[in-house]
């Protein structure tokens, strides 16, 4: 029993945020962080396992959150919103509809990663890295000369989703459905990467010659990882889309793709709790840095100096968290957890839990 | 009935004039070789002789410029390296290629790849098919580390192993893929003198053991005279003698491409 | 004809600036084999500081006629850039180095420096576009339908010969042969003899100079500075070096070119929101068919 222990702490825990939110103990402003943190939850340890477990460098993980939210906002207007016409289902059936969209957004995500797990076949490291963030770009650059979904002003229309399901019950929704999405995620890497078919991934990543040699099918792991990987982080694209119930291309560019990568890096590299609490950490830093008082209060020595700058907490934000990155990095250049996993550094951790 | 004859009679490895050009270096040339069931044959040559390049070849690294190589009777043209493995063709490297950031017992799990007999899904929603696969791989992965008497570093890194350790762990993890031909190449390399006893006797009991065609490269002559009962000689790429240890022990050919000639 | 001579004209242009910044990326990463993501900032780091430095030469306190001042401006802009460049490397890359620290660490770090670099611009100089000073006075000649700039021949023939002085040093020169030597193998070059710090930190003063110049001649031909303006043109030079071949001059340049032929092209048939969209397509195919880049060499196994 003792083993489910974690499992167990954990669905309190999240039964115990959705009460919260139901009861308004926290406040909107709360839950969008939370809801944030899933999705960077969902992004850094899907990204993670391209970017660490197989040693690739992709530089372009946001493409594939921006598939999945426009797939998945155009899904879910097509079926319950009223800007295309009359909504194709009824409103009832939203509850069981919509993560059917948020996946079928994952699935087409997942498809379209094969515009970078084609080329890795032939190549890795830096080219793949070109690659990667030539699709970023591409993919961007496609939506934003489709008029009819917006192009680049954007495509909104997808709250009526959401509305609708609060019709049915009047509930924190959104959380709910990020949280689940966020346990699904871990759940999905944990048990790929830690049975023998996902250990060829690990394979791949140590020495790609001797995995091929040893029966492993390298393009064939490849293809399924980087579908993995992408698949989910379309998921955190569609909910993403509803959370903010508007998405614009220029909202998953390279700068999205640069936070993913960092929260990997930043959570080391192949360590799935790594990536976890670097996510956290991060967007909890994101969010303390959004307060222009706790900007100011830091700042004050300088401001003192020249009492004209007036510097705004969005822009320091972004002077702020790459400083830290950089130094962080000079005192631990493998990153906080470095390729272990929390139980590895706690072994006694091991008696609360069982993913695998 | 016709099956047992056939078995019996198929080379475990056969290959036919097999030819390996890169650009204008012929690196292998007209190579033939037929590997009968239960042999244990050597391949010596001095370097850059193409000894590795034969193997690359067989095992599907390189695709070869022209000639055939079949593995117990299959043509291997235009199969990828693990497809070749799945036949019967295991390896080992002359620059020990573990992983070596995954444990001992990993390294010996993940070559069972080619039979593992359940995909990603399987995998995700630990169905039976999938519990009862793992349970016969970590099985048989732990069985494999027992004796080759590994069994105490199955939670190691093998990069924290003892080198000599690290060959044997090597030669474990191809033998975990159930091979019906094992190509060594150069398994006494950077080993001491009494690990390279040990490999000797470590190869003769593997050959026993496993029932499996052992096909080795080695510039030890004395492991090569000890364990091989025929040895081919190959040097520019071109086969220049072949015969038991004793017979290419003084072919003059052979004393030529290791020692020079004379008339020059 | 005039038509397309015009625009073969202004891709040379625009092919001129990407060849200018790929060659900075090219230098550092066939030394270090590092991505090193802040220089499309150091250029932008450059044209701001060309920016301060005319301004200043032309105010009252130096007072130089513009002539005289861009004469000044460009080895002093070339300077400070290459200093900022230096700065990086020496305290944000070398540090990584020393400890062994995983090569893509070393990467997100540029990244972040880039980052820094952008942010902390608008921190202290705010949103405003800065309008760049006319240093050349523009001339601007008509060769039948075809117009010409004196600016325009000045950035081509500026990237040809900044091209052919590298080649020159990276295959003429011993500084350029030990920095061959140090892609080669870092740990030998030591052993030699050869200083390798000194030989990386005056990979770093190229490469960053020259970005420190292409942001000069950009101000010149675009006089609108703003903080951003680095981020796109480096991500697309960068593309552009690795589909040359990453790590060869000579790639850098043709890459750099082909990418300016390819946006102009678009443009002239589609309307210029797809300018992106096509140009990251082809190069894309190109990295598809030929995955280490034109000029590239294929890595080679050895098993």
């Amino acid at each position: 029993m003792k083993k489910y222990s974690l499992n167990v702490l954990l669905v309190l825990f999240a039964v115990g945020l959705l009460f919260a939110a139901h009861y308004r103990v926290i406040d909107s402003y709360i839950q969008i962080v939370a809801m944030t943190i899933g999705i960077n939850i969902m992004m850094s340890t899907s990204l993670n396992l391209v970017n660490g477990n197989m040693g690739e460098f992709t530089c372009g993980h946001a493409a594939f959150m921006c598939v999945g939210a426009y797939v998945s906002s155009i899904l879910s207007v097509l079926c319950f919103g009223s800007k295309f016409g009359d909504p194709l289902l009824p409103a009832a059936s939203v509850v069981l509809v919509f993560p059917l969209i948020l996946l079928i957004g994952g699935v087409v995500a997942a498809v379209s990663s094969l515009l970078v797990s084609v080329p890795s076949f032939k190549t890795r490291d830096d080219y793949l890295a070109i690659i990667s963030i030539a699709v970023n770009y591409m993919i961007i650059s496609a939506l934003e000369n489709m008029d009819f979904i917006g192009g680049s002003r954007g495509f909104q229309g997808m709250k009526d989703t959401v509305w609708s399901m609060i019709d049915i019950f009047d509930g924190p929704w959104m959380l709910f459905w990020v949280i689940t999405f966020t346990f699904f995620t871990i759940w999905v890497i944990r048990r790929f990467i830690s049975s023998t078919y996902g250990k060829g991934v690990n394979a791949i990543c140590q020495d790609e010659v001797a995995a091929e040699i040893m029966s492993v099918n390298t393009n064939k792991i490849k293809i399924i990882n980087f579908m993995v990987a992408a698949g989910l982080a379309g998921c955190a694209g569609g909910l993403y889309a509803h959370i903010i119930g508007y998405v614009n291309p220029q909202s998953f560019n390279i700068l999205k793709s640069t936070e993913a990568m960092v929260m990997v890096y930043l959570g080391g590299m192949g360590s799935l709790s790594g990536a976890v609490i670097s996510a956290i950490l991060f967007t909890c830093l994101l969010e303390v840095l959004r307060s222009q008082a706790i900007v100011d209060a830091l700042l004050s020595p300088v401001t003192l100096m020249f009492p004209d700058w007036e510097p705004s907490a969005g822009v320091i934000k972004w002077v702020m968290i790459p400083l830290l990155l950089v130094i962080v990095m000079q005192f631990r250049p493998e990153g906080i957890m470095g390729n272990r996993e929390l139980s590895d550094v706690f072994p006694w951790l091991k008696k609360f839990y069982r993913f695998k | 009935m016709q099956t047992q004859v056939q078995t019996e009679t198929t080379p475990v490895l056969e290959i036919r004039k097999l030819t390996q050009r890169f650009g204008g270096l012929t690196a292998v040339n007209d190579f033939n070789v037929r590997l009968m069931p239960g042999e244990l044959t050597g391949l010596i040559g001095p370097n850059g002789a193409g000894k590795t390049t034969v193997f690359n070849l067989v095992s599907g690294f390189y695709q070869p410029t022209e000639g055939e190589i079949l593995v117990d009777g299959v043509p291997t043209a235009g199969l990828r390296p693990h497809k070749v493995t799945a036949l019967g063709a295991a390896r080992t490297f002359q620059n020990i290629r573990l992983w070596n950031d995954m444990t001992v017992l990993d390294n010996i799990r993940v070559a069972q790849h080619y039979q593992l007999g359940y995909g990603f899904f399987h995998s995700v929603v630990r169905s039976k098919r999938y519990k009862e696969r793992e349970a016969e791989i970590a099985k048989e992965a732990s069985e494999l580390l027992e004796v080759f008497d590994l069994q105490r570093y199955a939670e190691e890194l093998p990069k924290n192993l003892p080198y000599g350790t690290q060959r044997k762990l090597e030669i474990a993890r191809a033998l975990s893929s159930h091979p019906k031909l094992l190509l060594l190449d150069e398994p006494a390399a950077g080993l001491n003198s009494s690990d390279v006893l040990e490999l000797i006797r470590l190869v003769r009991w593997i050959h026993e053991k496993f029932d499996v065609t052992i096909w080795m490269i080695e510039h030890h002559m004395d492991v090569m005279m000890e364990l091989a009962t025929q040895i081919k000689v190959i040097d520019f790429g071109e086969t220049i003698a072949e015969g038991t240890p004793d017979h290419i022990r003084n072919h003059p050919a052979v004393i030529t491409a290791y020692l020079g000639d004379d008339n020059i | 004809m005039d038509f397309i001579i015009q625009n073969v004209l202004n891709a040379l242009q625009w092919g001129s600036f990407y060849a200018l910044i790929a060659l900075g990326y090219t230098l550092v990463y066939g030394v270090l084999r590092l991505i090193n993501f802040a220089h499309g900032d150091i250029f932008m780091v450059g044209a701001y500081i060309a920016f301060f430095v005319s301004g200043f030469l032309l105010g009252p306190v130096i007072g130089l006629s513009p002539a005289m001042a861009f004469a000044v401006t460009v080895p002093l802009t070339m300077a400070l850039t290459s200093l900022v460049g230096v700065t990086l490397e020496r305290i944000a890359y070398r540090p990584l180095r020393r400890k062994g620290a995983h090569r893509l660490y070393v990467v997100i770090t540029a990244l972040m420096c880039g980052l820094i670099l952008e942010y902390s611009n608008l921190a202290v100089l705010g949103a405003s576009r800065l309008k760049f000073p006319e240093l050349i006075e523009k001339q601007i000649w008509h060769l039948g339908g075809v117009t010409l700039t004196n600016l325009k021949v000045l950035v081509i023939a500026t990237a040809i010969v900044v091209f052919l002085f590298l080649q020159w040093v990276v295959t003429r020169t011993r500084v350029g042969m030990a920095m061959r030597a140090i892609s080669y193998d870092k740990f030998a070059i030591p052993l030699m003899g050869i200083p390798s710090d000194n030989i990386i930190v005056f990979t770093f003063i190229l490469g960053s100079g020259f970005a420190g110049l292409a942001g000069l001649l950009f101000a010149m031909s675009y006089p609108v500075l703003e903080p951003f303006m680095g981020m796109l043109i480096g991500w697309k030079a960068f593309i552009a070096a690795v589909v040359g071949g990453i790590g060869d001059i000579k790639g850098a340049f043709v890459g750099g070119f082909l990418l300016g032929f390819i946006e102009v092209g678009v443009v002239t048939v589609f309307p210029s929101t797809y300018r992106d969209l096509f140009a990251f397509t082809i190069l894309l195919l190109i990295l598809w068919m030929k995955p280490t880049g034109l000029f590239g060499m294929p890595q080679s196994t050895k098993i």
